[in-house]
Protein backbone atom coordinates (compact mmCIF):
# COMPACT_ATOMS: atom_id res chain seq x y z
CA UNK A 1 0.00 0.00 0.00
CA UNK A 2 1.43 3.20 -1.00
CA UNK A 3 2.49 5.59 1.86
CA UNK A 4 0.17 8.64 1.26
CA UNK A 5 -3.33 6.26 1.57
CA UNK A 6 -1.80 4.31 4.72
CA UNK A 7 -1.55 7.13 6.65
CA UNK A 8 -4.56 9.49 5.16
CA UNK A 9 -7.27 10.46 7.97
CA UNK A 10 -9.76 7.98 8.08
CA UNK A 11 -12.67 9.05 6.50
CA UNK A 12 -15.81 8.94 8.29
CA UNK A 13 -19.08 7.61 7.48
CA UNK A 14 -22.28 6.41 9.19
CA UNK A 15 -22.05 3.50 7.53
CA UNK A 16 -20.19 2.66 10.88
CA UNK A 17 -24.22 2.13 11.90
CA UNK A 18 -25.01 -1.29 10.99
CA UNK A 19 -21.17 -2.61 12.78
CA UNK A 20 -21.98 -0.49 16.05
CA UNK A 21 -25.79 -2.10 15.63
CA UNK A 22 -24.35 -5.78 14.83
CA UNK A 23 -22.09 -5.25 18.30
CA UNK A 24 -25.47 -3.99 19.97
CA UNK A 25 -27.54 -6.90 19.53
CA UNK A 26 -24.63 -9.31 20.46
CA UNK A 27 -24.43 -7.07 23.50
CA UNK A 28 -28.18 -7.00 24.26
CA UNK A 29 -28.30 -10.84 24.57
CA UNK A 30 -25.58 -10.91 27.32
CA UNK A 31 -26.48 -7.12 28.71
CA UNK A 32 -27.02 -8.05 32.64
CA UNK A 33 -24.29 -10.30 33.00
CA UNK A 34 -21.95 -8.42 31.08
CA UNK A 35 -22.93 -4.93 33.31
CA UNK A 36 -22.28 -7.28 36.45
CA UNK A 37 -19.23 -7.99 34.94
CA UNK A 38 -18.06 -5.14 34.63
CA UNK A 39 -19.13 -3.51 38.00
CA UNK A 40 -17.88 -6.60 40.01
CA UNK A 41 -14.26 -6.11 40.27
CA UNK A 42 -13.99 -2.34 40.52
CA UNK A 43 -16.71 -2.82 43.40
CA UNK A 44 -14.78 -5.47 44.98
CA UNK A 45 -11.81 -2.93 44.99
CA UNK A 46 -13.68 -0.23 46.30
CA UNK A 47 -15.36 -1.62 49.38
CA UNK A 48 -11.98 -3.72 50.22
CA UNK A 49 -10.36 -0.57 49.73
CA UNK A 50 -12.95 1.90 51.04
CA UNK A 51 -13.27 0.16 54.40
CA UNK A 52 -9.99 -1.85 54.80
CA UNK A 53 -7.47 1.25 54.02
CA UNK A 54 -10.19 3.87 54.65
CA UNK A 55 -10.08 3.14 58.40
CA UNK A 56 -6.49 3.41 58.28
CA UNK A 57 -6.27 6.81 56.79
CA UNK A 58 -9.55 8.11 57.79
CA UNK A 59 -9.98 11.45 55.45
CA UNK A 60 -8.15 12.28 52.35
CA UNK A 61 -7.83 15.76 50.74
CA UNK A 62 -11.08 16.59 53.17
CA UNK A 63 -12.87 14.02 52.05
CA UNK A 64 -13.64 10.24 53.20
CA UNK A 65 -11.47 7.60 51.64
CA UNK A 66 -14.37 6.21 50.36
CA UNK A 67 -15.46 9.42 48.50
CA UNK A 68 -12.07 9.85 47.34
CA UNK A 69 -12.07 6.56 45.74
CA UNK A 70 -15.32 6.76 44.13
CA UNK A 71 -14.05 9.11 41.66
CA UNK A 72 -10.67 7.34 40.52
CA UNK A 73 -13.20 4.02 40.08
CA UNK A 74 -15.88 5.91 37.62
CA UNK A 75 -12.55 6.85 35.86
CA UNK A 76 -10.90 3.75 35.79
CA UNK A 77 -14.01 1.02 35.42
CA UNK A 78 -14.59 3.13 31.87
CA UNK A 79 -11.06 2.31 30.93
CA UNK A 80 -10.84 -1.25 31.96
CA UNK A 81 -14.21 -1.90 29.99
CA UNK A 82 -13.09 0.28 27.04
CA UNK A 83 -10.17 -1.86 26.76
CA UNK A 84 -11.34 -5.04 26.92
CA UNK A 85 -13.71 -4.55 24.62
CA UNK A 86 -11.32 -2.75 21.93
CA UNK A 87 -8.95 -5.39 22.64
CA UNK A 88 -10.43 -9.21 23.47
CA UNK A 89 -13.43 -8.53 21.89
CA UNK A 90 -12.34 -6.48 18.73
CA UNK A 91 -9.34 -9.46 18.19
CA UNK A 92 -12.27 -12.31 18.38
CA UNK A 93 -14.13 -10.31 15.60
CA UNK A 94 -10.84 -9.61 13.61
CA UNK A 95 -9.05 -12.52 13.77
CA UNK A 96 -11.01 -15.65 15.16
CA UNK A 97 -14.76 -15.26 14.18
CA UNK A 98 -13.82 -13.18 10.82
CA UNK A 99 -16.34 -10.96 11.17
CA UNK A 100 -14.67 -8.44 9.81
CA UNK A 101 -13.78 -10.04 6.75
CA UNK A 102 -17.32 -10.88 6.40
CA UNK A 103 -17.91 -7.20 6.48
CA UNK A 104 -15.85 -5.95 4.30
CA UNK A 105 -17.25 -8.08 1.35
CA UNK A 106 -20.65 -5.99 1.63
CA UNK A 107 -20.01 -2.13 -0.04
CA UNK A 108 -17.82 -1.59 3.82
CA UNK A 109 -15.04 -0.05 3.69
CA UNK A 110 -11.94 -1.40 6.72
CA UNK A 111 -12.34 2.26 7.79
CA UNK A 112 -16.57 1.82 9.01
CA UNK A 113 -15.58 -1.34 10.53
CA UNK A 114 -13.08 0.44 12.82
CA UNK A 115 -15.20 3.52 13.42
CA UNK A 116 -18.02 0.59 14.33
CA UNK A 117 -15.48 -1.04 16.58
CA UNK A 118 -14.01 2.18 18.54
CA UNK A 119 -17.77 3.52 18.78
CA UNK A 120 -18.80 0.60 20.27
CA UNK A 121 -16.29 0.15 22.51
CA UNK A 122 -16.33 3.79 23.95
CA UNK A 123 -20.44 2.85 23.88
CA UNK A 124 -19.94 -0.57 26.04
CA UNK A 125 -17.32 1.88 28.95
CA UNK A 126 -19.55 4.23 28.57
CA UNK A 127 -22.28 2.14 29.85
CA UNK A 128 -19.76 0.62 32.44
CA UNK A 129 -18.72 4.05 33.51
CA UNK A 130 -22.16 4.77 34.09
CA UNK A 131 -23.12 1.80 35.94
CA UNK A 132 -20.33 2.37 38.75
CA UNK A 133 -21.36 5.95 38.61
CA UNK A 134 -25.38 4.96 39.64
CA UNK A 135 -23.82 2.80 42.53
CA UNK A 136 -21.27 5.38 43.97
CA UNK A 137 -24.73 8.00 43.44
CA UNK A 138 -26.79 5.39 45.03
CA UNK A 139 -23.66 5.37 48.32
CA UNK A 140 -23.77 9.46 48.07
CA UNK A 141 -20.72 10.40 46.95
CA UNK A 142 -22.04 12.13 43.93
CA UNK A 143 -23.46 15.88 44.70
CA UNK A 144 -25.82 16.73 42.47
CA UNK A 145 -26.75 18.11 39.64
CA UNK A 146 -22.47 19.20 39.35
CA UNK A 147 -21.93 15.73 39.30
CA UNK A 148 -24.14 15.01 35.82
CA UNK A 149 -21.26 16.68 33.88
CA UNK A 150 -19.41 13.30 35.38
CA UNK A 151 -20.99 11.75 32.49
CA UNK A 152 -19.46 13.54 29.68
CA UNK A 153 -15.76 12.83 31.34
CA UNK A 154 -16.92 9.30 31.31
CA UNK A 155 -17.48 9.55 27.33
CA UNK A 156 -13.99 10.99 26.90
CA UNK A 157 -12.37 8.45 29.16
CA UNK A 158 -14.35 5.63 26.69
CA UNK A 159 -13.24 6.85 23.70
CA UNK A 160 -9.60 7.40 24.47
CA UNK A 161 -9.18 4.06 25.64
CA UNK A 162 -10.86 2.51 22.96
CA UNK A 163 -9.13 4.20 20.48
CA UNK A 164 -5.60 3.37 22.27
CA UNK A 165 -6.85 -0.35 22.74
CA UNK A 166 -7.41 -0.73 19.02
CA UNK A 167 -4.24 0.25 18.14
CA UNK A 168 -3.04 -2.11 20.08
CA UNK A 169 -5.33 -4.86 18.90
CA UNK A 170 -4.08 -4.21 15.26
CA UNK A 171 -0.59 -5.23 16.68
CA UNK A 172 -1.86 -8.10 18.31
CA UNK A 173 -0.70 -11.63 17.22
CA UNK A 174 -2.67 -13.92 19.68
CA UNK A 175 -4.66 -13.00 23.16
CA UNK A 176 -1.53 -13.52 25.29
CA UNK A 177 -0.59 -10.25 23.80
CA UNK A 178 -3.20 -8.10 25.77
CA UNK A 179 -1.76 -9.40 29.26
CA UNK A 180 1.06 -7.26 28.71
CA UNK A 181 -1.04 -4.23 27.80
CA UNK A 182 -2.57 -4.74 31.19
CA UNK A 183 0.18 -5.56 33.30
CA UNK A 184 2.93 -3.31 31.72
CA UNK A 185 0.31 -0.43 30.54
CA UNK A 186 -2.88 -0.09 32.38
CA UNK A 187 -1.92 -1.02 36.04
CA UNK A 188 1.19 1.10 36.14
CA UNK A 189 -1.27 3.84 34.91
CA UNK A 190 -3.73 2.74 37.88
CA UNK A 191 -0.85 4.01 40.39
CA UNK A 192 0.05 6.86 38.82
CA UNK A 193 -2.82 8.50 37.85
CA UNK A 194 -4.43 8.96 41.23
CA UNK A 195 -6.94 6.04 41.53
CA UNK A 196 -5.61 5.19 45.04
CA UNK A 197 -3.87 8.20 46.42
CA UNK A 198 -2.64 11.51 45.05
CA UNK A 199 -0.58 12.34 42.56
CA UNK A 200 1.18 15.02 45.24
CA UNK A 201 2.76 11.59 47.53
CA UNK A 202 4.56 10.29 43.96
CA UNK A 203 8.51 11.85 43.30
CA UNK A 204 8.48 15.19 41.02
CA UNK A 205 9.12 13.00 37.75
CA UNK A 206 6.78 10.61 38.25
CA UNK A 207 3.91 13.69 38.53
CA UNK A 208 5.74 14.67 35.56
CA UNK A 209 4.57 11.29 33.91
CA UNK A 210 1.39 10.95 35.05
CA UNK A 211 0.91 14.56 33.59
CA UNK A 212 0.57 12.55 29.74
CA UNK A 213 -1.74 9.95 31.36
CA UNK A 214 -5.42 9.62 29.43
CA UNK A 215 -6.81 8.20 33.05
CA UNK A 216 -5.12 10.90 35.26
CA UNK A 217 -6.85 13.37 33.31
CA UNK A 218 -10.14 11.59 33.63
CA UNK A 219 -10.09 11.41 37.76
CA UNK A 220 -8.90 15.15 37.39
CA UNK A 221 -12.53 15.54 35.99
CA UNK A 222 -14.27 12.78 37.70
CA UNK A 223 -13.29 13.48 41.43
CA UNK A 224 -14.44 17.15 41.69
CA UNK A 225 -17.30 16.66 40.16
CA UNK A 226 -18.96 13.84 42.29
CA UNK A 227 -17.80 16.20 45.17
CA UNK A 228 -20.45 19.10 43.41
CA UNK A 229 -16.82 21.66 42.71
CA UNK A 230 -15.45 22.51 38.94
CA UNK A 231 -12.57 20.96 38.32
CA UNK A 232 -9.75 22.97 38.04
CA UNK A 233 -8.02 23.50 33.97
CA UNK A 234 -11.48 21.62 32.76
CA UNK A 235 -10.19 22.36 29.54
CA UNK A 236 -7.13 21.36 29.38
CA UNK A 237 -8.00 17.72 30.61
CA UNK A 238 -10.78 17.69 28.24
CA UNK A 239 -8.02 18.60 25.81
CA UNK A 240 -5.69 15.74 26.32
CA UNK A 241 -9.17 13.21 26.79
CA UNK A 242 -9.65 14.13 22.93
CA UNK A 243 -6.19 14.12 21.93
CA UNK A 244 -5.82 10.92 23.02
CA UNK A 245 -8.97 9.47 21.54
CA UNK A 246 -7.72 10.90 18.23
CA UNK A 247 -4.74 10.04 17.87
CA UNK A 248 -5.29 6.40 19.40
CA UNK A 249 -8.07 6.13 16.37
CA UNK A 250 -5.47 7.48 13.79
CA UNK A 251 -2.83 5.36 15.16
CA UNK A 252 -5.15 2.46 15.21
CA UNK A 253 -6.56 3.02 11.73
CA UNK A 254 -2.98 3.44 9.91
CA UNK A 255 -2.07 0.03 12.08
CA UNK A 256 -4.72 -1.75 11.05
CA UNK A 257 -4.73 -0.71 7.55
CA UNK A 258 -0.96 -2.23 7.25
CA UNK A 259 -2.30 -5.19 9.23
CA UNK A 260 -5.42 -6.09 6.80
CA UNK A 261 -4.74 -4.21 3.74
CA UNK A 262 -1.56 -5.03 2.58
CA UNK B 1 -26.58 -5.58 -29.43
CA UNK B 2 -27.50 -4.36 -25.55
CA UNK B 3 -24.60 -2.07 -24.48
CA UNK B 4 -24.86 -3.36 -20.93
CA UNK B 5 -24.33 -6.97 -22.26
CA UNK B 6 -20.68 -5.83 -23.59
CA UNK B 7 -19.67 -4.96 -19.90
CA UNK B 8 -18.05 -7.33 -18.32
CA UNK B 9 -18.84 -8.76 -15.44
CA UNK B 10 -15.19 -9.23 -14.24
CA UNK B 11 -12.01 -7.98 -15.80
CA UNK B 12 -8.03 -7.99 -14.82
CA UNK B 13 -5.09 -7.37 -16.99
CA UNK B 14 -1.56 -8.06 -15.59
CA UNK B 15 -2.24 -8.49 -12.32
CA UNK B 16 0.59 -8.44 -9.61
CA UNK B 17 0.95 -8.70 -5.91
CA UNK B 18 3.64 -9.58 -3.79
CA UNK B 19 4.21 -10.01 -0.66
CA UNK B 20 7.22 -9.82 1.17
CA UNK B 21 9.65 -11.47 -0.89
CA UNK B 22 7.32 -13.87 -2.57
CA UNK B 23 5.12 -12.72 -5.70
CA UNK B 24 2.12 -14.76 -5.47
CA UNK B 25 0.30 -13.01 -8.22
CA UNK B 26 2.59 -13.12 -11.57
CA UNK B 27 0.66 -11.56 -14.31
CA UNK B 28 -3.18 -12.79 -14.05
CA UNK B 29 -5.87 -11.80 -16.98
CA UNK B 30 -9.22 -12.80 -16.73
CA UNK B 31 -12.39 -11.86 -19.20
CA UNK B 32 -15.46 -12.72 -17.15
CA UNK B 33 -18.52 -12.30 -19.15
CA UNK B 34 -21.63 -11.34 -17.39
CA UNK B 35 -24.11 -14.77 -16.68
CA UNK B 36 -20.75 -17.21 -17.41
CA UNK B 37 -19.78 -19.12 -14.81
CA UNK B 38 -16.06 -19.49 -14.03
CA UNK B 39 -13.84 -21.43 -12.04
CA UNK B 40 -10.48 -20.63 -11.09
CA UNK B 41 -8.52 -23.71 -10.10
CA UNK B 42 -5.27 -23.99 -8.62
CA UNK B 43 -3.22 -26.61 -6.26
CA UNK B 44 -2.77 -24.70 -2.38
CA UNK B 45 -0.79 -21.37 -2.74
CA UNK B 46 -1.60 -21.00 -6.70
CA UNK B 47 -2.64 -17.23 -6.04
CA UNK B 48 -6.97 -18.09 -6.38
CA UNK B 49 -7.82 -16.31 -3.19
CA UNK B 50 -5.34 -13.45 -3.63
CA UNK B 51 -6.36 -13.05 -7.17
CA UNK B 52 -9.73 -12.79 -5.50
CA UNK B 53 -9.40 -10.45 -3.14
CA UNK B 54 -7.78 -8.31 -5.69
CA UNK B 55 -10.95 -8.61 -7.93
CA UNK B 56 -12.60 -7.21 -4.94
CA UNK B 57 -10.95 -4.18 -3.84
CA UNK B 58 -9.64 -5.79 -0.74
CA UNK B 59 -6.09 -5.55 -1.84
CA UNK B 60 -4.18 -3.58 -3.86
CA UNK B 61 -2.41 -4.95 -6.56
CA UNK B 62 0.87 -3.70 -7.45
CA UNK B 63 0.42 -3.63 -11.31
CA UNK B 64 -2.75 -4.18 -13.13
CA UNK B 65 -6.40 -2.86 -13.76
CA UNK B 66 -9.35 -4.65 -12.79
CA UNK B 67 -12.57 -3.39 -13.29
CA UNK B 68 -15.77 -5.34 -11.44
CA UNK B 69 -19.20 -4.77 -12.84
CA UNK B 70 -17.52 -2.02 -15.13
CA UNK B 71 -16.51 0.01 -12.03
CA UNK B 72 -12.51 0.24 -11.18
CA UNK B 73 -11.23 -1.56 -8.66
CA UNK B 74 -10.39 -0.71 -6.32
CA UNK B 75 -10.38 2.76 -6.57
CA UNK B 76 -14.70 2.12 -6.73
CA UNK B 77 -14.82 -1.56 -5.35
CA UNK B 78 -16.84 -0.63 -2.43
CA UNK B 79 -19.50 0.35 -5.29
CA UNK B 80 -19.21 -2.53 -7.06
CA UNK B 81 -19.21 -4.68 -4.45
CA UNK B 82 -23.01 -3.25 -4.02
CA UNK B 83 -24.05 -6.26 -6.84
CA UNK B 84 -21.80 -8.42 -5.66
CA UNK B 85 -22.57 -11.44 -3.28
CA UNK B 86 -19.22 -13.33 -1.33
CA UNK B 87 -18.67 -16.75 0.14
CA UNK B 88 -15.88 -16.75 2.09
CA UNK B 89 -13.82 -19.80 2.05
CA UNK B 90 -13.20 -20.14 5.64
CA UNK B 91 -16.66 -19.52 7.78
CA UNK B 92 -17.49 -15.93 9.10
CA UNK B 93 -21.04 -16.75 10.20
CA UNK B 94 -21.86 -14.68 13.43
CA UNK B 95 -22.16 -17.46 16.38
CA UNK B 96 -23.75 -14.82 18.72
CA UNK B 97 -26.85 -14.63 16.53
CA UNK B 98 -29.80 -16.90 14.77
CA UNK B 99 -29.31 -18.01 11.15
CA UNK B 100 -32.48 -15.51 10.58
CA UNK B 101 -30.59 -12.94 12.58
CA UNK B 102 -27.22 -13.51 10.49
CA UNK B 103 -29.09 -12.16 7.40
CA UNK B 104 -30.88 -9.64 8.20
CA UNK B 105 -27.36 -8.18 10.45
CA UNK B 106 -25.49 -8.95 7.03
CA UNK B 107 -28.17 -6.69 4.56
CA UNK B 108 -28.01 -4.25 6.39
CA UNK B 109 -24.41 -3.52 5.51
CA UNK B 110 -25.83 -2.93 1.97
CA UNK B 111 -27.84 -0.42 3.46
CA UNK B 112 -31.07 -2.22 2.91
CA UNK B 113 -34.14 -1.15 5.18
CA UNK B 114 -35.02 -3.81 8.12
CA UNK B 115 -38.45 -4.13 6.43
CA UNK B 116 -36.86 -4.81 2.65
CA UNK B 117 -34.45 -7.77 4.41
CA UNK B 118 -36.92 -9.32 6.65
CA UNK B 119 -39.12 -9.56 3.69
CA UNK B 120 -36.60 -11.40 1.65
CA UNK B 121 -35.07 -13.91 4.33
CA UNK B 122 -38.27 -16.20 3.73
CA UNK B 123 -37.15 -16.87 0.36
CA UNK B 124 -33.51 -17.16 0.97
CA UNK B 125 -34.15 -19.38 4.21
CA UNK B 126 -36.08 -21.53 1.43
CA UNK B 127 -33.29 -21.36 -1.00
CA UNK B 128 -30.56 -22.61 1.69
CA UNK B 129 -33.34 -25.79 2.71
CA UNK B 130 -33.36 -23.46 6.22
CA UNK B 131 -36.74 -22.50 6.29
CA UNK B 132 -37.03 -24.71 9.79
CA UNK B 133 -34.07 -23.18 10.76
CA UNK B 134 -34.69 -19.57 11.17
CA UNK B 135 -34.47 -19.49 14.82
CA UNK B 136 -31.52 -21.98 15.27
CA UNK B 137 -28.08 -20.89 16.65
CA UNK B 138 -24.99 -20.99 14.53
CA UNK B 139 -23.29 -23.58 16.65
CA UNK B 140 -26.10 -26.18 15.72
CA UNK B 141 -26.55 -26.35 12.01
CA UNK B 142 -24.07 -28.93 10.33
CA UNK B 143 -21.12 -28.08 8.20
CA UNK B 144 -23.35 -28.12 5.04
CA UNK B 145 -26.41 -25.57 6.74
CA UNK B 146 -24.03 -23.33 7.37
CA UNK B 147 -22.24 -23.22 3.75
CA UNK B 148 -25.59 -23.17 2.59
CA UNK B 149 -25.98 -20.15 4.76
CA UNK B 150 -23.31 -18.02 3.71
CA UNK B 151 -24.46 -19.14 0.81
CA UNK B 152 -27.93 -17.02 1.70
CA UNK B 153 -26.28 -14.50 2.94
CA UNK B 154 -24.42 -13.64 0.13
CA UNK B 155 -27.63 -13.49 -2.15
CA UNK B 156 -29.26 -10.89 0.81
CA UNK B 157 -28.92 -8.00 -1.75
CA UNK B 158 -29.43 -9.67 -4.83
CA UNK B 159 -26.60 -10.06 -6.35
CA UNK B 160 -25.39 -9.81 -10.22
CA UNK B 161 -21.87 -11.39 -9.45
CA UNK B 162 -20.74 -14.11 -7.13
CA UNK B 163 -17.92 -14.93 -5.73
CA UNK B 164 -17.20 -18.22 -4.12
CA UNK B 165 -13.96 -19.21 -2.51
CA UNK B 166 -13.55 -23.53 -2.51
CA UNK B 167 -17.48 -23.34 -1.72
CA UNK B 168 -17.88 -27.26 -0.89
CA UNK B 169 -14.86 -27.70 0.85
CA UNK B 170 -15.12 -30.28 3.73
CA UNK B 171 -18.56 -31.21 3.15
CA UNK B 172 -20.16 -34.31 2.51
CA UNK B 173 -20.58 -36.01 -1.18
CA UNK B 174 -25.03 -34.89 0.14
CA UNK B 175 -24.11 -31.78 0.64
CA UNK B 176 -21.87 -30.46 -2.17
CA UNK B 177 -24.49 -31.83 -4.34
CA UNK B 178 -27.03 -29.82 -2.85
CA UNK B 179 -24.82 -26.34 -2.92
CA UNK B 180 -24.00 -27.16 -6.73
CA UNK B 181 -27.67 -28.06 -7.43
CA UNK B 182 -28.51 -24.51 -5.67
CA UNK B 183 -25.25 -23.12 -7.66
CA UNK B 184 -26.71 -24.14 -11.14
CA UNK B 185 -30.13 -22.59 -10.09
CA UNK B 186 -28.26 -19.38 -9.90
CA UNK B 187 -26.50 -19.60 -12.64
CA UNK B 188 -29.75 -20.69 -14.48
CA UNK B 189 -31.44 -17.12 -13.15
CA UNK B 190 -28.69 -15.09 -15.09
CA UNK B 191 -26.07 -14.48 -12.06
CA UNK B 192 -22.33 -14.40 -13.10
CA UNK B 193 -20.26 -17.10 -10.93
CA UNK B 194 -16.58 -17.02 -10.26
CA UNK B 195 -15.71 -19.68 -8.26
CA UNK B 196 -12.50 -21.11 -7.26
CA UNK B 197 -11.90 -24.74 -6.11
CA UNK B 198 -9.60 -27.77 -6.39
CA UNK B 199 -12.40 -30.20 -6.95
CA UNK B 200 -11.75 -30.89 -10.70
CA UNK B 201 -15.06 -32.66 -10.59
CA UNK B 202 -17.20 -29.55 -9.35
CA UNK B 203 -15.03 -27.51 -11.90
CA UNK B 204 -16.04 -29.44 -14.59
CA UNK B 205 -19.79 -29.93 -13.58
CA UNK B 206 -20.43 -26.34 -13.01
CA UNK B 207 -18.30 -24.19 -15.30
CA UNK B 208 -18.32 -23.31 -18.56
CA UNK B 209 -14.91 -21.90 -18.72
CA UNK B 210 -11.91 -22.44 -16.20
CA UNK B 211 -8.85 -21.37 -15.99
CA UNK B 212 -5.82 -23.28 -14.05
CA UNK B 213 -3.48 -21.16 -12.39
CA UNK B 214 -0.18 -22.31 -10.53
CA UNK B 215 2.64 -20.28 -9.04
CA UNK B 216 0.79 -17.18 -9.51
CA UNK B 217 -0.29 -17.62 -13.48
CA UNK B 218 -2.83 -18.76 -15.85
CA UNK B 219 -1.35 -21.20 -17.44
CA UNK B 220 -4.52 -22.53 -19.33
CA UNK B 221 -7.71 -21.26 -19.75
CA UNK B 222 -10.94 -22.86 -21.79
CA UNK B 223 -14.30 -24.70 -21.40
CA UNK B 224 -13.50 -28.24 -19.50
CA UNK B 225 -13.69 -30.48 -22.36
CA UNK B 226 -11.81 -28.05 -24.90
CA UNK B 227 -9.34 -28.37 -22.24
CA UNK B 228 -9.19 -31.99 -21.80
CA UNK B 229 -9.03 -32.46 -25.59
CA UNK B 230 -6.39 -30.25 -26.08
CA UNK B 231 -3.79 -31.10 -23.17
CA UNK B 232 -4.27 -35.10 -23.05
CA UNK B 233 -5.57 -38.21 -24.68
CA UNK B 234 -8.69 -39.37 -24.63
CA UNK B 235 -8.65 -42.56 -22.60
CA UNK B 236 -6.63 -43.25 -19.18
CA UNK B 237 -5.87 -46.75 -17.75
CA UNK B 238 -4.35 -46.55 -14.18
CA UNK B 239 -2.50 -50.11 -12.78
CA UNK B 240 -1.09 -50.77 -10.51
CA UNK B 241 0.48 -54.09 -8.39
CA UNK B 242 3.52 -56.22 -8.39
CA UNK B 243 4.75 -56.99 -11.30
CA UNK B 244 3.98 -53.00 -12.48
CA UNK B 245 7.50 -52.20 -13.95
CA UNK B 246 7.50 -56.02 -16.17
CA UNK B 247 4.23 -54.94 -17.78
CA UNK B 248 5.02 -51.38 -18.47
CA UNK B 249 7.93 -52.51 -20.09
CA UNK B 250 6.31 -54.54 -22.32
CA UNK B 251 3.20 -51.81 -22.89
CA UNK B 252 4.98 -48.83 -23.91
CA UNK B 253 4.45 -49.06 -27.32
CA UNK B 254 1.14 -49.18 -26.75
CA UNK B 255 0.59 -45.97 -24.86
CA UNK B 256 0.81 -42.69 -25.72
CA UNK B 257 2.14 -41.42 -22.31
CA UNK B 258 2.81 -42.84 -18.92
CA UNK B 259 3.04 -41.09 -16.03
CA UNK B 260 4.34 -42.96 -12.77
CA UNK B 261 3.06 -41.77 -9.37
CA UNK B 262 4.95 -44.10 -6.67
CA UNK B 263 3.20 -47.85 -7.53
CA UNK B 264 0.41 -46.32 -9.51
CA UNK B 265 1.68 -46.16 -13.26
CA UNK B 266 -0.98 -43.51 -15.24
CA UNK B 267 -1.19 -44.59 -18.66
CA UNK B 268 -2.73 -42.30 -21.65
CA UNK B 269 -3.52 -43.53 -24.93
CA UNK B 270 -6.42 -42.64 -27.71
CA UNK B 271 -7.36 -45.98 -27.04
CA UNK B 272 -6.41 -48.15 -23.97
CA UNK B 273 -8.30 -51.67 -25.38
CA UNK B 274 -4.71 -52.97 -26.63
CA UNK B 275 -3.19 -52.25 -23.14
CA UNK B 276 -6.26 -53.38 -21.33
CA UNK B 277 -5.85 -57.00 -23.98
CA UNK B 278 -1.98 -56.84 -22.60
CA UNK B 279 -2.88 -57.04 -19.09
CA UNK B 280 -4.33 -60.49 -19.01
CA UNK B 281 -0.85 -61.78 -19.10
CA UNK B 282 -0.39 -60.57 -15.71
CA UNK B 283 -3.25 -61.53 -13.36
CA UNK B 284 -1.76 -59.26 -10.55
CA UNK B 285 -2.35 -56.00 -11.52
CA UNK B 286 -5.25 -54.05 -10.94
CA UNK B 287 -6.36 -51.42 -13.34
CA UNK B 288 -9.17 -48.67 -13.71
CA UNK B 289 -10.29 -47.78 -17.05
CA UNK B 290 -11.72 -44.11 -17.46
CA UNK B 291 -12.11 -41.11 -19.58
CA UNK B 292 -10.02 -38.44 -19.28
CA UNK B 293 -11.21 -35.77 -16.92
CA UNK B 294 -10.01 -32.29 -15.87
CA UNK B 295 -8.37 -33.31 -13.24
CA UNK B 296 -5.16 -35.49 -15.20
CA UNK B 297 -4.87 -32.37 -17.47
CA UNK B 298 -4.56 -30.49 -14.08
CA UNK B 299 -1.92 -32.98 -12.88
CA UNK B 300 -0.35 -33.13 -16.10
CA UNK B 301 0.22 -29.30 -15.97
CA UNK B 302 0.44 -28.28 -12.15
CA UNK B 303 2.45 -31.56 -11.76
CA UNK B 304 1.68 -34.31 -9.22
CA UNK B 305 3.80 -32.87 -6.30
CA UNK B 306 2.50 -31.67 -3.02
CA UNK B 307 1.38 -28.19 -2.72
CA UNK B 308 1.58 -28.12 1.05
Amino acid sequence: MRAARLYAPPAFSLRFVPVWRRHFLVWRKLAVPSILGNLADPLIMFFGLGYGLGAVIGTLEGTSYFAFLAGGFVASSTMYAASFEALYSAFSRMHVQKTWEAIVNAPMDLEDVLAGEWLWAATKAFAAGLAMLAVVAFLGFAAWPIAVFAVGAVALVGLAFAGAGLAVNALANGYDFFSYYFTLVLTPMMMLSGVFFPLGMLPQPVQALAQVLPLYHGIELVRPLLAGRAPEAALAHVAVLCAWALAGYYAATVLTRRRLLQ
Amino acid sequence: MNAALEIAALSARGLRKRYGASEVVRGVDLEIAPGECFGLLGPNGAGKTTTLRLCLGLTEPDAGEIRLLGLPVPARAREARRAVGVVPQFDSLDPDFTVAENLLVYGRYFGLRDGEIRGRIPRLLEFAGLAQRAGARISTLSGGMKRRLALARALVNEPQVLVLDEPTTGLDPQARHLVWERLRQLAQEGRTLVLTTHFMEEAERLCARVAIMDGGRIIAEGAPRALVAAHIEPEVLEVHGPGLGRWLGRARGLLARIERAGETAFCYADDVRPAIESLAAEPDLLYLHRPANLEDVFLKLTGRDLRD
